[in-house]
C-alpha cells in the first residue's frame, strides 16, 4: 500500500523499472514466437492473422511500455539524488505521470479480451506499431482493436509528457549549491534534451492518433485517401514524433554509459563539454530527419536529398561521443565489471547499427533496403545493442544503490555473454536475409529464396537470449535475499548518490549537499587534489 | 584541506529558478507543438475540399470577431486582475477576475453559437469535407483549452471567495496560473489568422 500511495521518486522509479521489466518479458515472449514461427520455411505454428497482432504489440510494448518507462524510471531515481536535490520539483505530478503509465499499457493489452466489442472474437492490433493510414481506417481495421492502439499510448504518452515536465523543472531548478549546468552529471544533460524532445515529439503524435480517432470515430477525414485525407500526412506526422523518439531511447543508455565508463577506467569523462554540446545539437538535429523513413514514399529529389543529409549530419554529434568513450578508456584502468562489459559492448553494438543506419540514409541503398530485414537488423542494433545493453549495465550498478546489496558478478558475466553471444546470433543474420530481399513482417516464406539458414541461426539466438534473462532475474532475486552488502558506495564512484546510504533514506541526504566540480565525491576524498582546482 | 574549504564557501548558490515557472513554460512548450500539429495539417489542406460546404460560403466574420475581441481582452483585464492582486488589493482583483472569466464564457458560448449555424444552416459537419475536418477540429481543440484555462481562472476564483488567496504568498502562483490564459490567447490569433483570414479561398483554386 506504502507503494501504491507513494510519490517517492525512488518508490516510484523502481515501480517504472519493474513495470517495464515485466513488459520486456512480455514483448520478449512476443518475439520468440515470431522466431519460432520463421525458424523453418513454411511453418504453422501461429496463422498470419496472429503473427500481425505478435509484430504490432512487440513493437509497440518494447517502444511505449519497456524502452520509455524504464529510461524515465532511471531519470526519475537518477536526477534527484544525482543533483542534491531531495526529491522532483512536482512529486505528485510524477506519480500522476506513473499511474497513467500503467493504465496505458493495461488498456492496451485488455485489447487480447476485450477489443472485440460486439464483433466477434478478441482481437490485439495489428497494423503494426506505425499504423499507417489507410490501413488503421474503418474499412481496413475492423472493430475496436486499433481504437485500443490508440488509446493506450495516448494515455501512457500524457504520462511521459508529464514526467519530462518534472524532469526538465528538477534539473533546472532543484540543483545543489555549486551544481552549475556545467557540472551536472553527463545523465542529468541527457535527461534534460530527452525531457525536451518528449515535449517536442510526443504531442506531436497525440495529434495524429487524435486525428485518426476522429477518423475511425467521428467520420472525420484526416487519414483516408478515398475522401480527400493524406495517408502521407500519417507518416509525415509520426516520424515527426517516431525520429526523436529514437533519441528519446537512446540519450539516456548514452547518459548510462557516460557514468558508467568513467568510473570503470578510473578517469574522468573524456570532453565533457564536447559530449555536452554533441548531446545538444543532436537533440536539434533530430527533429530534422524524420522523412528518411520515407524514401520509398516518393517525395522526390529535393527533399530525399535534404533528409539524406541531415542523417548524415546526425553521425557527427554521435561520431564525437563515441569517440570520446573510447578517448575516456584510453590509458584508464580498466576494470571489467559486468556493468562495464554491457557498457563496452554498448558502444561495439551501437556503433554497428549507426554503420548500418549511414547505408540506409543512401537514398538508393535505402530503396533497395526499406521494408527488409536488413532495417529489423539495423534498429534491432540500436535498440537492443544500443538500449538494451544500456539497461542492463545500469541494472548492474545502480542495482547495489536501490537495494543495497550487490548483484552477483559471476552470474552478472554470465547474463552479459549469454545475451551478447545471443543476440549477435539472432540480429546480425537478419542484414543478411535482408539483403537477399527478406521483407519484415511476412509470417513465412518459400523454401527456395535462400533465407532457410538465416532465419535458423537467428531463432537459434533467442533461448540463448532467454536463457541470459532468466540468470538475471534469478540473480535479481537471489541477490535481494543473500546478496554481498554493497555499503554506500562500492564502485569507489564520483557522483552524488552514493555519497549518501544504500538505500537512500525517503529524504535522500541528510544534509543538502555542497558541490565544488563536476566530480563533486571525488573532492570529498581527495581533499589534497580536488577537480575544483582545475576548473 | 583549507584549500577546498576556501573553494567551497565561494560556491554561489544556483539561482532561484522558480520551479512553477519552469513548469508551466514546459506546459505551454508542450502545447504549442501540439497545436502546431494540427495548424500545419490546417495548412495543408487549404484549397483541398472539392466538393462540400466551403469557407467562403460557410464562415462569417461577425460573430468570430466579437468572439476575438472578448478572447484578446481578457488577456488585459487578467493582467490588471494579477497587477491588483500583488498590491493586494483583493476587491478589484476578484472583479478584473469575474470580467476575465465572463469574458471567457462569452468566447465559448459564441463558439458553440457559429457552430449551431454552421451545423443546421449550412451543413457543415466534421463528416463533410476536408475543410470540416480540419475546422472542427482544430477550432474544437482550442475551444476545449480555453475551457480548461476557464476552470483554472474560475478555481482560482471559488479560492479567493473563501479567502484562501494570501497576496503577499500568492500572486506569483495566480501569475504563473495565468500564462496559460495567455498562452490560449495567443493560440486563437494563429487559429483566427489560419482559419478565418488565410484559408477562406476559393477551394478548388490549388487544385
Amino acid at each position: 500500500m506504502q507503494w501504491a500511495i507513494s510519490v517517492d521518486h525512488k518508490k516510484l522509479a523502481m515501480m517504472y523499472i519493474g513495470a517495464g521489466l515485466i513488459f520486456f518479458l512480455v514483448g520478449g515472449i512476443e518475439a520468440a514466437f515470431m522466431r519460432l514461427q520463421l525458424a523453418q520455411a513454411g511453418n504453422e505454428i501461429v496463422d498470419p492473422a496472429t503473427f500481425n497482432q505478435l509484430f504490432t504489440m512487440h513493437g509497440t510494448t518494447m517502444v511505449f511500455l519497456v524502452g520509455m518507462p524504464i529510461l524515465l524510471g532511471f531519470g526519475n531515481y537518477l536526477i534527484p539524488l544525482m543533483v542534491g536535490a531531495r526529491d522532483m520539483a512536482f512529486p505528485r505530478l510524477n506519480a500522476f505521470g506513473f499511474w497513467l503509465f500503467i493504465f496505458g499499457g493495461l488498456l492496451l493489452y485488455f485489447s487480447y479480451v476485450g477489443a472485440d466489442g460486439l464483433y466477434g472474437a478478441g482481437t490485439a492490433p495489428d497494423v503494426g506499431w506505425f499504423a499507417y493510414a489507410p490501413l488503421t481506417s474503418r474499412t481496413f481495421s475492423r472493430g475496436n482493436s486499433t481504437d485500443y492502439w490508440i488509446l493506450g499510448i495516448l494515455v501512457s504518452g500524457f504520462g511521459s509528457m508529464t514526467t519530462a515536465i518534472n524532469f526538465i523543472a528538477t534539473i533546472l531548478c532543484m540543483r545543489c549549491p555549486g551544481m552549475k549546468l556545467m557540472r551536472m552529471p553527463m545523465i542529468a544533460w541527457m535527461m534534460l534534451v530527452v525531457a525536451f524532445l518528449v515535449l517536442v515529439a510526443i504531442p506531436i503524435l497525440t495529434a495524429a492518433q487524435s486525428m485518426l480517432l476522429f477518423d475511425r470515430t467521428l467520420g472525420a477525414h484526416f487519414f483516408d485517401p478515398e475522401t480527400q485525407g493524406s495517408a502521407i500526412l500519417w507518416q509525415h506526422l509520426f516520424w515527426f514524433f517516431g525520429h526523436p523518439e529514437v533519441y528519446i531511447l537512446i540519450l539516456p543508455a548514452f547518459g548510462f554509459v557516460s557514468e558508467i565508463m568513467p568510473t570503470f577506467s578510473r578517469k574522468v569523462i573524456f570532453g565533457y563539454p564536447l559530449m555536452v554540446a554533441a548531446t545538444v545539437g543532436i537533440g536539434f538535429i533530430s527533429l530534422g530527419v524524420w522523412a528518411h523513413h520515407m524514401f520509398v514514399v516518393g517525395l522526390g529529389p529535393v527533399l530525399d536529398s535534404f533528409f539524406g543529409a541531415t542523417t548524415f549530419l546526425i553521425s557527427v554529434p554521435t561520431g564525437i561521443k563515441i569517440f570520446n568513450w573510447l578517448g575516456t578508456m584510453w590509458g584508464g584502468r580498466l576494470q571489467f565489471t559486468t556493468p562495464m562489459l554491457f557498457v563496452t559492448g554498448f558502444v561495439a553494438m551501437f556503433v554497428i547499427g549507426g554503420l548500418t543506419g549511414i547505408m540506409l540514409a543512401t537514398v538508393p541503398m535505402d530503396w533497395q533496403l526499406s521494408d527488409s530485414y536488413f532495417v529489423v537488423g539495423h534498429f534491432h542494433y540500436v535498440l537492443f545493442g544500443g538500449t538494451v545493453f544500456g539497461i542492463f549495465g545500469a541494472l548492474f550498478y545502480w542495482f547495489p544503490k536501490a537495494t543495497g546489496r550487490m548483484l552477483n558478478e559471476r552470474l552478472g558475466k554470465w547474463t552479459f555473454w549469454l545475451l551478447f553471444i545471443g543476440f549477435t546470433l539472432t540480429f546480425m543474420p537478419m542484414h543478411v536475409s535482408g539483403a537477399l530481399g527478406m521483407p519484415r513482417r511476412i509470417y513465412t516464406y518459400e523454401v527456395d529464396r535462400g533465407w532457410e539458414i538465416w532465419n535458423l541461426i537467428s531463432s537459434i539466438g533467442v533461448p540463448v537470449q532467454m536463457a541470459g534473462v532468466a540468470i538475471f532475474l534469478w540473480n535479481v532475486v537471489r541477490s535481494l535475499r543473500k546478496g554481498e552488502v554493497a555499503g554506500d558506495d562500492p564502485w569507489d564512484a564520483w557522483t552524488l548518490e552514493w555519497s549518501t546510504t544504500s538505500p537512500p533514506p525517503d529524504w535522500n541526504f541528510d544534509r543538502i549537499p555542497t558541490c565544488t566540480s563536476a566530480r563533486p565525491l571525488w573532492d570529498r576524498k581527495h581533499p589534497e587534489d580536488p577537480d575544483a582546482h582545475y576548473e | 584541506m583549507t584549500a577546498l574549504n576556501a573553494t567551497t564557501s565561494n560556491v554561489p548558490l544556483t539561482a532561484p529558478l522558480s520551479r512553477a515557472k519552469v513548469g508551466m513554460a514546459s506546459l505551454i512548450f508542450m502545447e504549442s507543438a501540439f497545436f502546431s500539429a494540427f495548424l500545419v495539417t490546417y495548412l495543408y489542406y487549404i484549397g483541398k475540399s472539392p466538393d462540400g460546404p466551403q469557407p467562403l460560403d460557410c464562415l462569417e466574420l461577425n460573430m468570430v470577431l466579437i468572439n476575438s475581441v472578448c478572447l484578446l481582452s481578457s488577456s488585459i483585464t487578467v493582467v490588471l486582475a494579477v497587477r491588483s492582486l500583488a498590491r493586494g488589493a483583493m476587491g478589484a482583483f476578484r472583479i478584473w477576475l469575474a470580467v476575465t472569466i465572463l469574458l471567457g464564457l462569452e468566447f465559448l458560448l459564441g463558439t458553440g453559437y457559429e457552430w449551431w449555424g454552421l451545423i443546421e444552416d449550412k451543413g457543415l459537419t466534421i463528416q463533410s469535407n476536408a475543410f470540416g475536418t480540419n475546422f472542427y477540429s482544430l477550432v474544437g481543440f482550442h475551444a476545449f483549452h480555453v475551457l480548461v484555462g476557464l476552470v483554472l481562472l474560475i478555481g482560482v476564483f471559488i479560492l479567493s471567495l473563501f479567502g484562501c488567496i494570501n497576496p503577499a504568498r500568492d500572486h506569483q502562483r495566480v501569475d504563473v496560473a495565468t500564462w496559460y490564459w495567455h498562452f490560449v490567447d495567443v493560440v486563437w490569433i494563429l487559429v483566427f489568422t489560419l482559419v478565418y483570414i488565410v484559408g477562406r479561398v476559393p477551394q478548388g483554386a490549388a487544385a
